[in-house]
């Protein structure tokens, strides 16, 4: 346990947010993805976060990391529109199940948990060097 | 020795240095499922810490000969720990108030910083004093 090792645990929460921040990129690219079929049309990924664990003591004091991405469970949308290109035999298209709104709040909040964590890390490195001064001044 | 000369404040500057650990903790685990955000009781603690004085440097560590040397461990602050009470409960399951714990962490940083300035008039006393000013 150390000053260093808050740094470790913001770098581990910066780093899940830019993983969530990425899948949200991932998700509003492929809002279009128009496909013929259920199986092939993109799905909404969601990253899971999980704690670390220390392995010598068991508890969750190491910081975060990405346990899974899930895809997103939700219906795809089935439109009826037979003269698009990718339309089925029976003249329906599938478009993701990406929700635009859901997903700008997602991208909000994941970079205001990354600011938060850059401060953290600021505030540490502060504390850090002033303990590394003791004494000169 | 070293523990005479600063008093309470050497214990202090660790658990407020283990209190930063676990509130970045909390703030790195915003997001995570379940998780639960924790808080170090620092009354506690301090009071743990400064009355035990030398003893706590030794943990228990198994000597198979009377040769072995001691070990020197630093003390450790997790028999403190203790669970927030959230203000509002998420549906995750998820106790971290960003706010809250933002707060906290800032509250606990100027603590260290104060704890740091005690220890440095201290040394500056002390080295006054070898220097004969």
């Amino acid at each position: 346990m150390s000053l260093f090792n808050i740094m470790d645990i913001s770098g581990t929460g910066m780093h899940v947010q830019t993983i969530r921040l990425n899948t949200v990129a991932s998700n509003m690219a492929n809002v279009d993805s128009i496909s013929s079929n259920a199986d092939e049309t993109y799905r909404s990924k969601q990253p899971v976060f999980q704690t670390i664990l220390d392995q010598r003591t068991g508890e969750p004091r190491n910081g975060v990391r990405v346990k899974e991405i899930v895809e997103s469970q939700a219906p795809l949308k089935m439109e009826y529109s037979p003269n698009h290109p990718m339309a089925n035999e029976e003249g329906y298209i599938f478009r993701p199940n990406v929700n635009v709104v859901e997903e700008m709040a997602n991208m909000m909040s994941a970079s205001q948990t990354y600011q938060t964590n850059v401060e953290v890390l600021n505030t540490s490195k502060q504390l850090l060097l002033r303990t590394i001064q003791l004494g000169k001044g | 020795m070293s523990n005479s000369i600063f008093g309470i404040h050497e214990s202090a500057l660790l658990v407020r240095r283990d209190r930063a650990e676990v509130l970045a903790n909390n703030l790195a685990n915003a997001d995570t499922p379940n998780f639960k955000a924790r808080d170090i009781d620092f009354r506690q603690a301090i009071h743990q810490f400064s009355s035990q004085s030398d003893s706590r440097f030794k943990p228990d560590m198994h000597r198979t000969n009377a040769r072995h040397l001691e070990g020197f461990a630093e003390p450790s602050t997790s028999d403190f720990l203790k669970y927030r009470m959230p203000t509002q409960p998420s549906l995750d399951g998820n106790t971290v108030e960003a706010h809250i714990e933002k707060a906290k962490f800032a509250e606990n940083a100027m603590q260290y910083q104060a704890t740091l300035e005690f220890i440095d008039s201290r040394i500056k006393s002390i080295s006054g004093a070898l220097k004969g000013e």
